[in-house]
This record gives C-alpha cells, structure tokens and sequence, in this order.
C-alpha cells in the first residue's frame, strides 16, 4: 500500500508494478463516484465540495510517507510542507462540513 | 505484516469514503457522511503512519500539528467566505500533490533511476502538471473571491490571450515528453523546473479572464483538477487508495461544472476561453419604459394578502447579510398562512450550492427551498414574487434575445407570477432598466435601497401593523 517499491532494492527494482490494475481501479472508482454524486442532494452541493476535498486530502498518506521516510532532508521538507497542506484540507474540510449540516433543518 | 494492515485499512478507508458521499444524498443522513469520512480518514493515516518505514515522527508531528493550527481557524470562516476556503482548499490539495510529485522525481534521479519508467514518469508530470496549476489558479480564485487587492477583480483580458495560454500549456507538456523519454538525461532536471515553472504560470494565466459571475463553474473544474491531481499522486506512488478517493473527488468536480455548465447554457471552454464579463454590452430594448416604485407600506399589504409567495434570493441578499431579515420576513407571513418558498437557480452565489447554505445558517427550513425546474410549473399560480439581489437568473431576455450573453441560459420565471416585487439597490435607470426588462414589466413594483434595510422595513411593516388593513 505505502510506497514500497522505493524501498527496495535494485534487484526487486526489476518487478514492473502492476500499473494495469491501478487503472483499473481508477476506471471503477471513476463510475461509482459518478453513481453516487448523481444522487447527492442539491441541497448539499457546497458541503458536498467540502466533504470531498477533504477526503482527497487523502494524498496525505502519500505525503506522509515523503516527510517521514529515511529520505534526504531537501526531500522531506517538500514532504512536510505537502504534509502541512494535506492536514489542513482535513481539518478544516470535515469540520465546515458538519458545520453547514447541522444548519440545514427541517422545521 | 503492517503491509497487510496498511492494505486492509485502505480497503476499509475506500468502502468508508463511498458510504460518506452516498448519505449525502439526504439532509436527514449527511452528518453520517462526516463521521464515515473521518473515520476513514482516520484509518488510513493511522495504517499508514505505523509502517516501519516512517522514522522521522518529529516530522510528522509538527506538519499536523500546523495542519491543524491553520485548519481550524478556516472552518470558521462566515458562510458568504465559504467559496474562497474551498477554493484554498483546492490550491493546498493542488500544491501538496505538486510538490510529492516533484519529491519524487529527484528521489529517482539521485537515489533510482531504474524506477523512473515511462508509465511512471507519465503519471508524475501529470501530477506536477495539474497539481501546480490547481495550486495557482485555486490560490488566484480564492483571491479574486476575497476580493484582495493586488488581483484584480474584473476579467483581464488582451488580445491573442487564448494563443499565450495554450502556448504556455503545450509548451509544459512537450518538455514532459522530453522528461518522459529522457527522465535522467543532464539536462533533465532543469526541463522538470521548467514544467513546474509553465505550470505555475498557466494557473495564473487561466483565471485572470475569469469574472465573478463564472466562479461557480471554475470553482467545480478546479476541484475536479484536484482530485485528478491525487489520483495521478496515487500513480505515481502505486496507491489504490489515493486513485480512489481521488476519481470520487474527480467526478464530483466533473458533474458540478457540468450542473453548473448548463445552468449558464456555456461550455467548459466558453467559461474557461470565453472572458465572461467583458463583452457585456447591454441590450437596448426598443423603448424604454419607466420603473413602477412600490412603497413599502403597500408591498407589506400585497405580501400579506398573497396566499403563495415565492422568494427569488441572488448573491446581492448575501452581499447586503440580509438573510436573517429574510428569515424573519419568512416567519412574519408564514405565521399569517401565506406559503413561502425559495426559488433557488443553480448558479445562485459564488460556488455551486452557496444559496441554500446562507439561506439555511439563517434557519429557513430546508423543505422550503426548491429547484429552478420545480418551482418554474408552478410560478403562474404564484401570487408575489419578490426578487431580492437577483438579476441574470430572472431576466426574460435569456429566452429570446440572441445577442445577449445570457441567452439561453435557463431563468427563474419570475415574470409569470402574478406580481412582482423586486429589491434592487441601485436606482439608476440607465444601468439595470435597460439591462432587465422584468424590472419594467406591467406587473412588476420595485422597491429601492439595500436588501438589509429594506427586507427590514417590510418586516416592520408586518410586525407593527397587525393583521389585514
């Protein structure tokens, strides 16, 4: 799941990763999100576009990975700085979401 | 070991994030969107951060730490700022996908360039491509939208413009093919800046033609560039997880600027290529016929005798703050038996959705707001409509007037109700009399001042007088 392959060795360097099923995957998740936005309330949509950037604030696994790994310094300061960025999006994406829903009341 | 628990909490963070988007489909069920999304969220940093590779946990600490210092104070900001935080938020996710991209560029070429294949390389210039131009263009939106003073406002626009962005843009992407192909060649790294450098440019370059009326629109595209930006991320660092929440984020952004897209009757790259907002020449209409002014004793009395009332709410109510006055002008008739409800056109506000937010921070029910397509059957059987802040999205000339840069674009029809009461704070004819030909309809009474006071004086009016005169 983590970036394994840059941890590897030069021999297993030699292993292609299985770029095919990631398009797959990309393909797939593609056409369900498609699905599934389609029948988000229009009611929702400005919390709809904060929910969702916080949860492609997700690239925070990767950016993890950047400024925590034994890389060099130069490397993880870019890391920590996407690191930085990725969080921000977390916390303040769920928590202005649940804000503006609990506006919206029926009576 | 960690491995298999790094894979299972992605598995678990995806079905998790699927479950967040689909409970949005419901007010009633959204705040369970959240709760799944945090969870998921959750399980993935936390999977993530045990795995053994993750050593420098100072790092780690302090960039989520600042995270949260700067996180919190941006989810607080007033609701009429909501469309700038996102499109900050887009300008981070663009940035942060930006500069692991360019992070792992030079791991490769310093550390293994056996590893920077073509399919790689592929996915990391898309990344530092889109990323990058998220990252300015986002920034460039939320500026414009806060109105900062060193961007300008209006559409800046100069001939051959459409040529310099597309030049710039094709140039990033040939020296991307050159990286592609050449990824550790000497003069590789300094072409990789180049395309950083040609995509921070281009963000730039795309939204300075854009003007506020489009913001909508441009804020849905740069959130679909977004996602995409995290999913050519997950690419390049071989994450399912990261190309899933990526797509979904993706295709969100692509069906709201579509939403958005044909509720202004424009293309993708009209909006984009187009220059809204500097061509706007107004439209004579034959002659011009004067304003009726209605007094605001005499638009309570019409309001109150009304038994169905349909609000027309456009960006100039949020620019006046005036939707809790608007809420206890909801309260006032409603208390009277008179049904209100809220017209609310796609486009309304500066992001997609802004209306229904603002109307319900001020606690109007959602129940009472409706769609365009909804409300339109019904409008002849409406006895007032009241236009407050609304311009483009009532005026009759978008179904007839070909020269008119709003035609076709799909309109509240306002004009069919039986009356029309329409606030507006200008009073200079010569501006919006020519420009809307509802606010000179037989049937139409303006009333004049700012939305606030006005909405306020009605309120007044109802509240003093009791009931019917």
């Amino acid at each position: 799941m983590i970036d394994v392959s840059l941890l590897q060795t030069a021999a297993a360097e030699a292993v292609p990763v299985d770029y095919w099923s990631t398009v797959f995957v990309f393909v797939l998740a593609t056409f369900i999100g498609l699905g599934v936005i389609r029948r988000v309330s229009r009611l929702l949509y400005t919390p709809l576009m904060s929910l969702t950037n916080a949860i492609s604030a997700i690239a925070v696994v990767g950016s993890l990975v950047v400024a925590g790994a034994d890389y060099p310094r130069v490397i993880r300061i870019l890391g920590a700085v996407a690191l930085f960025a990725s969080m921000t999006n977390i916390v303040s994406g769920f928590l202005i979401t649940d804000r503006m829903l609990k506006m919206f009341k029926k009576q | 070991m960690t491995h298999a628990v790094a894979q299972l909490a992605a598995v678990v963070a995806t079905a998790l994030f699927i479950f967040s988007l689909h409970w949005m489909n419901d007010p009633k069920t959204a705040r369970h969107g959240v709760v799944a999304g945090v969870t998921g969220m959750l399980v993935a940093v936390l999977a993530t951060w045990i795995q053994p590779e993750i050593v420098h946990h100072g790092w780690v600490v302090l960039a989520i730490v600042a995270g949260f210092i700067v996180g919190v104070p941006l989810s607080q900001v007033p609701l009429t700022a909501v469309p700038q935080r996102t499109a900050l938020s887009h300008s981070f996710g663009g940035l942060a996908a930006g500069l692991v991209g360019t992070a792992e560029y030079f791991l490769g070429l310093t550390e293994h360039p056996a590893q920077l294949t073509a399919f790689r390389m592929s996915a990391i210039v898309a990344e530092v491509i889109l990323g990058f131009l998220t990252f300015t263009g986002s920034l460039m939106a939320a500026g414009k939208l806060q109105e900062v003073k060193w961007i300008p406002q209006r559409p800046v626009t100069y001939p051959g413009q459409n040529v310099v962005n597309i030049g710039v843009l094709l140039i990033a992407v040939a020296l991307g093919v050159l990286v592609v192909v050449h990824p550790t060649a000497a003069w590789a790294g300094g072409a990789f800046y180049g395309i950083v450098g040609l995509a921070v440019l281009f963000g730039v370059l795309l939204i300075i033609p854009i003007g506020g009326a489009d913001m909508p629109t441009v804020i849905s595209i740069l959130n679909s560039y977004a996602g995409l930006s995290a999913v050519a991320m997950g690419f390049v660092l071989g994450n399912k997880l990261l190309v899933t929440a990526g797509a979904l984020d993706g295709s969100s952004g692509l069906i709201l600027s579509i939403i958005m897209c044909r509720a202004m009757n424009r293309s993708f790259t009209n909006v984009l290529f187009g220059a809204f907002g500097t061509v706007q020449k107004a439209q004579a209409i034959g002659e011009q016929k004067a304003w009726k002014q209605e007094t605001v004793e005499g638009a309570a009395q019409l309001l109150e005798q009304a038994s169905r009332v349909v609000v027309i709410p456009g960006y100039g109510m949020a620019v006046a703050q005036a939707q809790h006055k608007v809420r206890e002008l909801y309260d006032q008739l409603t208390k009277r038996g008179v049904t209100v409800q809220f017209a609310i056109h796609p486009v309304a506000g500066r992001m997609p959705g802004h209306m229904n937010v603002l109307l319900a921070e001020a606690n109007i029910p959602y129940t009472a707001l409706v769609e365009m397509e909804e409300i339109n059957p019904e409008m002849p059987q409406c006895d007032v409509a009241l236009v407050i802040g609304a311009n483009d999205v009532v005026n009759p000339a978008a179904r007839y007037a070909k020269g008119s840069p709003i035609y076709g674009m799909p309109i509240i029809d306002a004009d069919k109700a039986k009356t029309v009461l329409a606030i507006k704070r200008s009073k200079n004819p010569g501006f919006a009399g020519i420009d809307n030909e509802l606010y000179v309809q037989d049937n139409t009474w303006m009333l004049f001042g700012d939305a606030k006071a006005v909405v306020g004086d009605l309120v007044k009016q109802l509240a003093g007088g009791g009931g019917l005169h």
